[in-house]
């Protein structure tokens, strides 16, 4: 297998950041990766963060919702929520997060590019300040209590 | 102190709340230093505030840069002068995840190559 593909973000304007990645699959294979929760919740939390997936609950489909919920433990974790507002395999996913104080919306575009998947994604937020606020806060914004960043960091450092 | 939002540093603080971990930053709050100054700084062992540095960096407080064998620290700001670094930061998130759904990917296309289809 040949080396990772890029990661490339852009920060479209004050309110919007984008990122896209190439996958070497068709966009049928990268939008069920996406689609079936229990493919998602295999990547959409890398292990090297450390912190891990409690439940994940999704009805992908337009009009549906999800609900995913990080932690160790019901204590110190962290929700996140929205609903597709549309979904259109295999090329399309746009939903909504809903828990914050303003809604973003994420767009992800499935795009075949003959065997190959360029996946563009959207973040659009409602304000400058959200988009800033979901730059700078992301990292720390995960529900990483004390001790939960001490194990995160005996993963990274060893 | 160097500006940041009351609510980030509210946040931050809340997680952070190891005196060490506020010390590095108020150290880094006047300036950049090495892991070895703020070492010794702290009487602590190199390994040992390696990991604090570690600690603070995943949690977006702190970046280091490594000049030779020099690893050095500084505070993370606000501003336009840190927003590539931000983004920076973003996009890591993401490559990680990324990388992660390559594997889920050729799973699949594996499943479907010809060789194993079962139908």
């Amino acid at each position: 297998m040949s080396g990772k593909n890029e990661t490339v973000v852009e920060r479209r304007s004050d309110r919007e950041l984008v990122v896209t990645r190439v996958f070497d699959a068709p966009a049928r294979i990268v939008f069920e990766a996406w689609s079936k929760p229990e493919l998602f919740q295999r990547w959409w939390v890398p292990k090297a963060l450390g912190v891990p997936l409690r439940a994940c609950e999704m009805d992908v489909r337009t009009g549906g919702g999800y609900r995913l919920e990080f932690g160790l433990d019901a204590a110190n974790s962290m929700a996140f929520y929205g609903k597709y507002t549309d979904v259109t395999p295999p090329s399309r996913i746009v939903w909504t997060n809903e828990e914050g104080g303003e809604v973003s919306v994420t767009t992800v575009n499935f795009e075949d590019q003959g065997g190959k998947t360029l996946l563009t994604l959207s973040e659009l937020y409602p304000s400058k300040e959200g988009c800033d606020e979901a730059i700078q806060g992301s990292a720390a914004g995960l529900p990483m209590q004390f001790d939960q960043l001490d194990e995160l960091l005996a993963e990274l450092v060893g | 102190m160097v500006q940041y939002s009351a609510a980030r540093l509210d946040a931050s603080f809340a997680a952070l709340s190891d005196a060490t971990r506020r010390g590095v930053l108020e150290a880094l709050g006047h300036g950049e230093a090495s892991i070895t100054e703020l070492a010794n700084r702290f009487q602590m062992t190199l390994t040992g505030m390696k990991k604090h540095v570690a600690v603070l960096e995943a949690a977006g407080l702190v970046t280091s840069k490594k000049i030779g064998r020099v690893r050095t620290c500084r505070l993370v700001v606000s501003g336009l002068a840190d927003e590539a670094a931000w983004i920076e930061r973003y996009r890591q998130r993401w490559a990680l995840r990324f990388d992660a759904l390559d594997q889920i990917v050729e799973d699949l296309k594996q499943r479907e190559s010809p060789d194993v289809r079962k139908e």
